[in-house]
């Protein structure tokens, strides 16, 4: 047998909470309704339609071992390293599409940053118009999925040099990083630690380690 | 002399071949076989290691340059592309150095390098094997002071994809292994005759 007190209890306790419950339900309400009347839904800022340009992509091919020049219309960004970024992410882009000439996974989120500096020395010029080294930032899920082979981390780094160079051709030398640090090779072969000539496709003579 | 010098090995295991094998097992296979038939033929050789074992760039070097080799072949193996795939240095060619830098030695023997890439390219093509040449940065041959190529094995199938069908045609079938053995041997007797009298760049 329940004591009298405790059934007197129980029913205040009930009560309570359902007033409690109804309470709080009728405040959640009234602040999503004061969201919903602060929000403007209005466009503010119209949106900005960048004009398609020419970007030219040096496409590997694992067959034979070669480069074709692929042109391409593509709405790019002004911003040098930004533009630099979108070409190289649909040179990769290319590689994991399921018929690529040179099958590599990961596409345009390869490509984490790319950064573009003067190199301090260059002769004739002044150094915001003379020749630039781009520093590409590969992510390591890139590196770590990457074929591993001589002919084909050879092709990446040399297609990625000459895409760089063929759409700024300010872009000179190519060094590269893998999650923001130095390292030895790409998947195992090709080097990474040297700094490459995009003019040829091909490292440096006496390039420093 | 010629120096052979079987990539990866140790913990580096390099590629992993679509039949399961590994790339320093099969560099190592194509070392052994083809320092057998380079003795037969009277030929010295001198390899970069004949286990296991881990051999890091710099002396795989160094195992090369005091050999005072006529040729060196590093040896690799991959599932990408088909054939067999030479490459010689991208280093620029530099005339009459006299003093080698360490990272850049290969520098000086570069045009040599690729006359011995074209004679091997010229004897696999005659054994019926596909060949594709070009230039690489890699750092055990960059620092070679001999006539240096890198010799990938690639499936002997016309391939897209890595893992595309693995079949007879692969890396690890035992014809196209000899052949390509027996035409880089041939290719290397050819070499000595021709690199006699021409051992310094």
């Amino acid at each position: 047998m329940i004591p009298r007190y405790q059934t007197i209890l129980f029913v205040i306790l009930l009560v309570a909470s359902i007033i409690m419950g109804s309470v709080l339900w009728n405040l959640r309400e009234r602040a999503h309704q004061r969201l919903l009347q602060g929000e403007n839904s209005a466009p503010t800022q119209a949106p900005q339609v960048t004009q398609a340009e020419r970007a030219i992509l040096m496409v590997a091919n694992d067959a034979d071992n070669s480069m074709l020049e692929r042109m391409l219309s593509l709405p790019l960004p002004q911003n040098p390293e930004a533009r630099a970024r979108a070409v190289l992410g649909k040179l990769l882009d290319f590689y994991a599409a399921p018929d690529a000439t040179h099958p590599v996974p990961g596409g345009a989120n390869a490509i984490a940053e790319v950064f573009l500096v003067p190199i301090a020395g260059a002769q004739g010029k002044a150094l915001q118009d003379g020749p630039e080294l781009a520093v590409v930032n590969l992510t390591g899920a890139f590196a770590a999925g990457h074929p591993s082979g001589l002919e084909t981390e050879t092709l990446t780094v040399l297609s990625i040099c000459a895409t760089l160079h063929a759409n700024l051709p300010r872009v000179t030398e190519v060094r590269f990083l893998v999650d923001g640090q130095p390292r030895d090779t790409l998947a195992g072969h090709a080097d990474l630690r040297r700094t490459y000539l995009a003019t040829e496709a091909g490292p440096a003579e006496g390039a420093h380690q | 002399m010629v120096v052979l010098d079987a990539a990866h090995g140790g913990s580096d295991d390099g590629a992993r071949l679509s039949n399961g094998q590994q790339e320093k097992a099969q560099t190592l296979a194509l070392s052994v076989r083809l320092r057998s038939l380079l003795a037969a033929r009277g030929m010295a050789v001198v390899t970069t290691r004949e286990s296991d074992i881990a051999v890091d760039a710099d002396r795989r070097a160094e195992i090369a340059n005091r050999a005072n080799a006529q040729a060196c072949l590093s040896l690799h193996a991959s599932e990408t592309g088909s054939g067999v795939h030479l490459f010689v240095s991208s280093l620029a060619p530099v005339q009459g150095a006299r003093v080698l830098a360490w990272n850049t030695a290969q520098a000086a023997w570069v045009q040599r390098s690729l006359s011995l890439a074209g004679a091997m390219n010229s004897a696999l093509g005659h054994a019926g094997v596909a060949v594709t040449v070009g230039r690489t940065a890699l750092p055990a041959i960059d620092s070679m002071a001999c006539p240096a190529v890198a010799v990938e094995v690639a499936p002997e199938r016309a391939s897209k994809a890595p893992g595309d069908g693995q079949g007879a045609d692969g890396v690890d079938d035992p014809d196209y292994q000899a052949r390509v053995a027996e035409a880089l041997a041939a290719a290397l007797v050819e070499w000595r005759q021709e690199a006699a009298g021409a051992r310094h760049p």
